[in-house]
């Protein structure tokens, strides 16, 4: 079946499997910079937004997401490189694995709180799970990032 | 020695090199790299805790559409190898096959399929027809020794050298070790105390799952990408088990989504290339999350039983280890992980007139046991410093105390360094630097443990308890592991590094770009950096045993340092003049009133005059393993109703010498910690009756997350180790060292129950407090 979505405001169409899914589909067609780490929505790696909203993308089935947008780490470049920032003064980046899932979890975290509380924040990137970081200095990072303008 | 105060890169605030590109989703990992229209490996795995296949028939599988290959024991080379992916000869014993006719464990391997698809792949596996004789498994590795059930009972496995490999009594390798008399001097001691600890399996949890592809180049040479710590051990056992050239393998580390020893052996790589070989198509093999819990390997389990003998006054005449290490179906690392339990904690106490170590590493039937950081410390940790504590209450004397009086100091030594190597003998060498006074009392300060030890009553059922531990690892392996580093000056005046260590996530590309751009007096962004390639980087032993910022980075400065010679000797025969009479600022050359830019000769050597690329080599090992040393104090608030509890905070103070990067440092100290504090209070690889894994996923295998780590606080202890790059030791490990004894120690000074195995559960601590109250 032929599915079509707005990627990064960019109108894209894919052939796909009924059952196949987003993080699937899109690794499939070049998009590389979705992580799959668990591929049973566990780790949050292969996070991206739908509508601004946060989903793990290797359990959305590709043929639900018909006429909606979707933004990738590609899409919010800008952005990325300023938590980046954040995590290197932190000491909070390592493997790189999990950084493209923390750049768009994050982002959208920006955008829907104002001043998010440690709970808040923690709350919203639970999901999103970092075996090389302490947590404890990916936390100041964010927090830190959530300040930037 | 280098002053330390003069330093413009190193020991300075760096961004990680990479930091950027991997957060903007640059795709370099293994299966980003893969070739298009890969063939898609997949396995069919043993349901079976221990069986012997009676017979396979593929038939139907190889007829289904789709399907390009399909490998049984029958179809692959019948030479035994070991996975651990160490130096040459290796310390682990030769006792795997590709496949084999014996399935050892729930999730060995019985049949590969490469089709062209996945869903093709999965399909075939169901084809498949296995007839099992299922065996008696062995499941408790109390009960291996001399078992009926001998697990591995085949023809064609062997010890490269002598480990105490004895397979027809499930025993991988087996070590013993005494210096003086240790029954005498625990008669002497007026205080002997007697503990037996238990550890676990614990899964590493690296997030990228693990991966390889292969295809063959324009030569027809195999190209394998591998996420991958070890890529020249990789290329030299290939080649030995398949018969091949190494001259006709290359493997490519690209970026690797963390290992922590995980990625030390081989996972999928022989799939890949004998799928390529066999088809000429290129192939990938990506393991599910499930696979790496339940197919690659975990933790060595350990019982440890310890016997101290001290005297009035505190101090320790006499240590007594002895242990039992469960390394699963298959013998990976299992003296060497073995070894360290003693090799790299009893020294901690270095005192003694007596210490001895020994036991055995068992066969069992579950998965594998491997390479994991801190690789034996982190279980003699647990029962060492629990058991400093036990001493110390039955003497009434502080911990930290006793601790102070009877660890390593600087100039000091311990005769084991020269008696236990990794798996072989070892170095004798002399604490060149040692700050570990002061990390013990930076630490208590900061846990204000004069005011807080033993415990601080919060309300009727909460309790705050207050424990430590200190530990000390090593910087590679001495005379074994070899680093080695490439420069070439390109024109505008940068430097193109290409080195073979291997960047795990670690930051070694970071650190080591620092260490060359403080050598030539340059800027990190004139550094460029590859790693690695069999191709085309000079040989590394890999990322393992902390050896990268020793090891390598020592590589890279020597090299650095031969660049530097090598430029001045060059511009002094451009100005005519004396080389002594050269002065380079990194980026000019000057002599009296003469001057000349590296800029400008970089652009004259490749274009104009005197033709020529300027490139240098150099290699290291260490004569020496200088260790990092560590005091770790925590705040652990328990609930007396409940057994829960929760770390307020973890406070580490390290020696690692220099702080190549600070930021980075504290990155693998927390890191280390927090992987540590998963081992110590909820991590546990778990199995049924019948040797299935149940924690196989990560909703049944817990790691920590932003939930339950409150606060970290970490500090360095100003320090230099003279024979380090700029002063630094390695930081990789030590990390995790400490939480499970400081936890197990921080709840009995709360609760007065001592868990003597891991996980510390709430529902442990719940059990020793009804007994307490019987």
């Amino acid at each position: 079946m032929k599915v079509s979505f707005y990627l990064n405001d960019v109108l894209v169409s894919y052939d796909v499997k009924p059952h196949e899914y987003l993080a699937a589909t899109l690794r499939r067609n070049g998009v590389k910079s979705i992580k799959v780490g668990c591929n049973e929505s566990s780790c949050g790696s292969c996070t991206l937004l739908i509508e601004n909203k946060p989903v793990m993308s290797c359990s959305v089935l590709t043929a639900s997401v018909e006429g909606k947008h979707i933004t990738t780490v590609e899409g919010i470049q800008e952005e990325a490189a300023k938590l980046s920032r954040c995590f290197s003064n932190e000491g909070a980046d390592q493997c790189g694995f999990c950084n493209v899932g923390y750049a768009l979890v994050c982002y959208a975290l920006k955008k829907e709180y104002k001043n998010p509380t440690d709970e808040e924040i923690i709350n919203y990137i639970v999901g999103n799970l970092c075996r090389c970081s302490g947590l404890y200095s990916q936390l100041k990072a964010i927090k830190a990032y959530l300040k930037e303008e | 020695m280098a002053d330390k105060k003069k330093l413009r890169v190193v020991n300075n605030k760096t961004p990680s090199v990479d930091g950027k590109g991997l957060m903007q989703g640059r795709s370099f990992y293994t299966d980003d790299l893969a070739a298009p229209n890969s063939l898609v490996i997949k396995m069919l795995r043993s349901p079976h805790a221990f069986a012997h296949i009676k017979s396979i028939d593929v038939s139907e599988a190889q007829k289904l559409n789709g399907v390009a290959l399909v490998l049984t024991y029958k179809d692959v080379p019948h030479v035994s190898f070991s996975r651990a992916g160490q130096g040459y000869p290796e310390p682990s014993p030769h006792d795997k096959f590709i496949l084999d006719e014996y399935v050892r464990y729930v999730g060995d391997e019985v049949a590969m399929v490469a089709a062209i698809d996945e869903e093709v792949a999965e399909e075939a596996l169901k084809l498949i027809k296995v007839e099992y004789e299922v065996l008696d498994p062995v499941l408790d590795f109390e009960t291996a020794y001399e078992n009926k059930s001998v697990i591995h009972p085949e023809d064609g496995i062997k010890e490269m050298f002598p480990i105490g490999f004895d397979p027809k009594k499930n025993v991988a390798a087996s070590y013993e070790m005494e210096v003086g008399d240790v029954e005498k001097e625990l008669r002497k001691s007026d205080v002997v105390v007697e503990e037996t600890f238990y550890t676990q399996a614990q899964a590493h949890a690296m997030l990228e799952t693990h991966s390889s592809n292969a295809r063959l180049d324009e030569h027809n040479r195999l190209v394998i990408y591998s996420s991958t710590q070890t890529p020249f051990h990789m290329r030299r056992i290939m080649a030995t088990t398949l018969g091949m050239p190494v001259s006709q393998i290359r493997f490519i580390k690209p970026r690797v989504g963390g290992g922590f020893g995980g990625k030390q052996a081989f996972h999928g790589e022989f799939f890949c290339a004998l799928t390529t070989l066999r088809t000429g198509r290129p192939s990938r093999f990506v393991y599910t999350r499930e696979e790496v819990f339940g197919a690659s390997y975990t933790r060595h389990p350990m019982k440890i039983s310890l016997k101290i003998g001290a005297m009035k006054d505190g101090r320790i005449n006499a240590i007594d280890c002895r242990s039992l290490s469960d390394t699963g179906a298959y013998g990976e690392h299992a003296l060497t992980v073995f070894m360290i339990v003693g090799s790299k904690v009893l020294p901690l106490y270095n005192k003694v007139d007596a210490v001895r170590f020994g036991g055995r590493v068992v066969y069992t039937n579950h998965v594998p046991a491997g390479a994991y950081r801190g690789y034996g410390a982190i279980q003699g940790n647990y029962a060492l410093e629990s058991t400093i504590d036990v001493l110390s209450e039955k003497l009434g004397m502080d911990p930290k105390r006793v601790r102070e009086i009877n660890s390593m100091k600087e100039k000091e030594t311990s005769p084991i360094f020269e008696i236990m190597g990794e798996g072989t003998k070892g170095t004798a060498m002399i604490m060149e630097s040692c700050k570990l006074p002061y990390c013990i009392s930076r630490g208590a300060e900061l846990i204000d443990w004069k005011n807080n030890y033993p415990r601080k009553v919060i309300n009727d059922h909460k309790v705050r308890g207050y424990g430590m531990a200190i530990a000390m690892q090593g910087s590679g392996i001495p005379f074994i592991d070899m680093g080695s580093a490439s420069i070439k000056l390109n024109d505008g005046g940068s430097y193109m590094v290409t080195v073979g260590a291997t960047d795990i996530g670690q930051g070694s590309d970071t650190i080591i770009s620092q260490i060359v751009a403080e050598e030539l007096q340059t800027t990190v962004d004139k550094v460029l950096i590859y790693s690695s390639d069999t191709d085309l980087t000079p040989f590394d032993c890999g990322a393992y045993a902390s050896s990268t910022t020793y090891v390598s980075g020592n590589a890279a400065w020597k090299a650095a340092q031969k660049m530097r010679a090598r430029l001045i000797k060059e511009a002094s025969q451009y100005l005519n003049v004396k080389e002594d009479e050269v002065e380079f600022d990194g980026t000019t050359f000057t002599a009296k009133d003469k001057s000349v830019t590296l800029n400008d000769l970089s652009i004259q050597w490749l274009y104009n005059k005197d033709l020529h690329q300027v490139s240098v080599t150099e290699s290291y090992y260490g004569h020496v393993s200088p260790p990092p040393f560590m005091a770790a104090y925590a705040e652990v608030e328990v609930d007396l109703e409940t057994g829960e509890y929760e770390v307020v905070n973890y406070v580490t103070v390290t020696d690692c010498g220099t702080t190549i990067n600070p930021m980075l440092a504290r990155g693998q100290v927390e890191g280390g910690v927090v992987q540590g504090l998963g081992m110590a209070c909820f991590e546990a690889v778990k199995y049924d009756k019948k040797g299935n894994l149940l924690s196989n996923n990560f909703l049944n295998y817990h790691i920590p997350t932003h939930k339950e780590i409150y606060k970290l606080t970490t500090e360095f202890a100003d320090s230099y180790e003279p024979t380090g790059p700029f002063g630094a030791k390695s930081v990789g490990e030590i990390g995790i060292d400490t939480p499970p004894a400081v936890i197990c120690n921080a709840i009995y000074n709360a609760t007065g129950v001592r868990v003597h195995s891991l996980p510390i559960t709430p529902e442990k601590i719940l059990k020793g407090l009804k007994e307490l109250k019987k």
